[in-house]
């Protein structure tokens, strides 16, 4: 009956219960969250995360009875002439891939978060923040909910802006903290600003794709059908179409951490680990790669974009790598790591490889997703062998101390190999996986990504073997920096190992890495099949014959002596050269046995080439500089000092000082004081008449007798 | 009886210098001369007239006139009087009380 269900069509209808369940978590804990428990927050918080799995769990089912995928209605948005905008859900394979990536990997995180911020609150002094926490989290699960199942790029980017959003918040999530007390807040905003520039290149994108290539009807381009954009296209003025995807491939390298606006994402660091795991890991950053995925017909129409994308992912994936080997917080190797794998998606999508790209997609959020967790259980454990230490007078005085023990730096770690035995075998599966060692899940995506690269794009295909040897290298170094050898400090000689919360999703996702890739085993590529209902992968001739045909050996054999290599190089230099060193006396020991065999190479990675010192030179100093310029000198001095002050208010109190001085006293007073005197003067005149002299009227009577008699004789004589 | 024109021109002179002498003269009782100089040159001009018509209304109306200067000058000088005992002189210019 569950079967029939699926089959007929009935769970589609669920879909919008993947935002939903999220939302109501999140409106719970934000209503009665005060009242509940930390233990009722996580709980809500979980459900509502593993809900939201479920129903993308039943979708999929649904869709293997109809696998071209369905356009699920919801509510009606802008209606404006030309404009119809609606929210729908669009389930097909590809959108239903994300969802069970971020459902799933979400959920796994969500159960884990539950026991890290339980311990992370505490060692910040805040336990009221725990309920923030959950509710930020399931806020970006819809969201990011939103971003792929909508059907239009205009809901895609009110996902869009939510991730981001969720992402600052959740970066700065302990916002009075950090370096000199605004730390995280400045990555926070770094994070949104960055973005923000991408955001910039995905609206111009999606205007133009709505000026050019929307047809009259509502479902056109823009709603993601792409039968008719190869003729619309034509119709389009000359390159508009390479217009819309380089602003798409712009909005990509914001989210998606590419270069140039990769520079965020290390600093995003600065959040909580299950922050890094799900969102700068699993899911927000794969959102580029999914946008691109998404537009797949209308990249296939302009080879030199895809050109582009790929170049640009190809780069990204070695100028990371090559960073992450001189990095020594343990996240930081891991951003750049993430840095770099995007860079391996993005250059698949661009190549056309579109199943690939989203093979190593699902394959990385479970790795990178351990990965981060991993670290955040190995830093807790490394806190709580520094409170062990702190609490015992006889370990404190052993311990050296320094101004500040930063228990991510991996200087301070070592032969936690024994102390946290569940942490490290599932540490190892997931290095092993990223490194691409078969047969883990890394291996396959990763192979499949460069045998496309090999016969599509040979100058990327080397970019990116060159990059796998690296990324084998640095997780060698950090395997071994961290688990093997000797303690280097007294807090790592006393880690514990974390608690069952945090370590089964470990081991779920471990074995999730360990077996992962067979769901697309050459031969039977199974997962390509699934896409390809979706996406037509860079089809007619040469990758579909390559995907049906099978397995590239060479490109295989090659790419795992690579692997094998950089991992027994790693051993060599982090093992014996470091006994070598350790005869050295203190003073003259370098942190890293690297730093005096490649020197100012080293310094050089070790300050990720000084790109942020490079965009703060030219981008944020100037802005700042112009800033304070307009905000001092053009609104301060000139504005308010200078027009304000002196000429408006002075002009004006002149003016009324004008008005009331001498035009109202002077002037207008002056009319009423003239009339006034006027007549006081013809009075005093006309006083004079009244002499009291006698004869005067008697002279008076006479002359008016005269003129009255003259008068008279002359009108009547 | 002469032309009447010697007559009028006589009264005219006679109420010539009454007009002057009422006009020019500081002495109040010369004033009240002037006054009584100028209502017999009226007269003399009805009488004259009256002669000259032969009509009875002129002389007739002479007795109006004595009769009015007469109760004039009673009045005036009465006032007079009454002004002497409170200024202790008649000239006109010194009554000068209303002056405004």
């Amino acid at each position: 009956m569950f079967l029939n269900a699926a089959n007929s069509g009935q769970f589609f209808y669920l879909v919008p219960f993947v935002v939903i369940f999220p939302i109501i978590g999140l409106l719970i804990n934000i209503i009665f969250g005060g009242r509940m428990g930390e233990k009722a927050i996580g709980a809500i918080a979980c459900l509502a995360s593993g809900l939201s799995f479920g129903v993308a769990v039943l979708l999929g089912l649904a869709l293997i009875g109809r696998p071209e995928g369905v356009l699920v209605p919801y509510l009606d948005w802008i209606t404006a002439g030309n404009l119809q905008l609606a929210w729908g859900f669009r389930v097909d394979t590809l959108s239903v891939t994300m969802m069970l990536v971020v459902g799933g990997v979400g959920t796994l995180i969500h159960i884990y978060a539950v026991g890290y911020m339980h311990i992370d609150v505490r060692l910040n002094n805040d336990p009221n923040r725990f309920r923030r926490f959950f509710v930020f989290f399931n806020l970006f699960i819809a969201a990011m909910m939103i971003l792929v199942s909508a059907d239009n790029y205009m809901m895609l980017f009110i996902g869009w802006e939510g991730v981001g959003l969720c992402s600052y918040l959740l970066i700065g999530f302990w916002y009075e903290k950090g370096k000199d007390g605004i730390g995280n807040a400045l990555a926070g905003k770094k994070a949104f600003i960055t973005n923000r520039i991408g955001d910039l290149g995905f609206l111009i994108a999606a205007f133009l794709m709505f000026k050019y290539l929307q047809p009259l009807s509502a479902n056109g381009v823009f709603s993601f059908n792409f039968d008719t954009v190869a003729t619309l296209a034509k119709q389009a003025p000359h390159g508009v179409i390479l217009a819309i995807t380089l602003f798409l491939l712009l909005g990509v390298t914001g989210k998606s951490a590419q270069l140039p606006l990769y520079v965020w994402l290390p600093d995003a660091m600065a959040g909580p680990t299950p922050v890094s795991a799900l969102i700068h890991a699993a899911t927000m950053v794969t959102a580029g790669v999914y946008l691109i995925a998404r537009s797949h017909a209308i990249y296939s129409l302009v080879p030199v974009a895809q050109n582009w994308v790929a170049f640009v992912g190809g780069a990204t994936a070695l100028f990371a790598a090559t960073i992450a080997v001189a990095q020594f917080d343990i996240k930081k190797v891991l951003a750049y790591s993430t840095i770099s794998q995007l860079g391996y998606m993005v250059a698949a999508v661009g190549m056309g490889a579109f199943t690939a790209g989203m093979f190593h997609l699902v394959m990385h959020a479970f790795f990178k997703a351990l990965l981060f967790l991993g670290a955040g259980s190995i830093i807790q454990g490394v806190e709580r062998g520094e409170h062990t230490v702190e609490h015992d007078p006889v370990l404190k005085k052993r311990m050296k101390h320094e101004a500040h023990f930063d228990p991510q730096d991996m200087r301070n770690m070592g032969g936690l190999r024994n102390r946290m035995k569940t942490t490290f075998w599932v540490y190892l599966i997931a290095a092993l996986a990223l490194s691409g060692l078969v047969p883990l899940a890394g291996f396959w995506s990763k192979d499949e990504i460069l045998a496309e690269a090999s016969t599509l794009n040979p100058a990327v295909y080397w970019l990116l073997v060159l990059g796998a040897f690296f990324t084998a290298f640095y997780m060698g170094r950090q395997i071994l920096m961290v688990f093997f050898g000797k303690a280097r400090t007294e807090p790592a000689a006393h880690a514990t190992e974390s608690p069952a919360v945090m370590t089964v999703p470990l081991v779920i996702l471990a074995v999730l890495s360990f077996v992962g890739g067979f769901i697309n085993f050459p031969t039977f590529h199974a997962f390509t099949t699934w896409l390809e209902h979706t996406i037509q992968t860079v089809g007619e001739g040469v990758a579909a014959g390559e995907a049906a045909a099978g397995f590239n050996f060479t490109v295989s054999i090659i790419s795992t002596v690579l692997v094998l290599a950089a991992l027994s190089l790693s051993w060599y230099v982090y093992m014996q050269r470091t006994k070598e060193l350790e005869k050295l006396p203190l003073n003259k020991r370098a942190d890293d046995p690297l730093r005096p065999a490649l020197g100012p190479v080293f310094t050089l990675l070790e300050n990720k080439y000084w790109v942020d010192e490079l965009y703060g030179y030219i981008v944020v100093k100037p802005y700042q500089w112009l800033s304070t310029f307009l905000a001092e000198k053009v609104d301060w001095d000139f504005w308010h000092d200078f027009f304000h002050d002196k000429i408006l208010a002075a002009g004006f109190k002149g003016f009324t000082r004008l008005l009331s001085g001498p035009i109202d006293l002077g002037f207008i007073d002056g009319i009423a004081n003239f009339l006034g005197d006027g007549f006081k003067e013809l009075a005093a005149q006309m006083r004079k008449i009244q002499s009291g002299f006698v004869r005067n009227y008697a002279l008076s009577i006479f002359i008016g007798v005269i003129f009255i008699i003259g008068y008279l004789i002359i009108r009547l004589g | 009886m002469l032309p009447i024109n010697y007559y009028l021109g006589l009264a005219i002179i006679l109420f010539i210098i009454g007009s002057l002498g009422v006009l020019i003269r500081r002495n109040a009782i010369v004033i009240f001369m002037s006054i009584e100089l100028m209502l017999n040159a009226a007269n003399l001009a009805f009488v004259a007239y009256a002669r000259y018509w032969q009509a009875m209304r002129g002389q007739i109306f002479v007795f109006f006139i004595m009769t009015v200067a007469a109760a004039e000058v009673a009045i005036g000088l009465a006032l007079i009087v009454t002004i002497f005992r409170t200024k202790d002189s008649i000239d006109v210019d010194q009554i000068n009380t209303l002056k405004g």
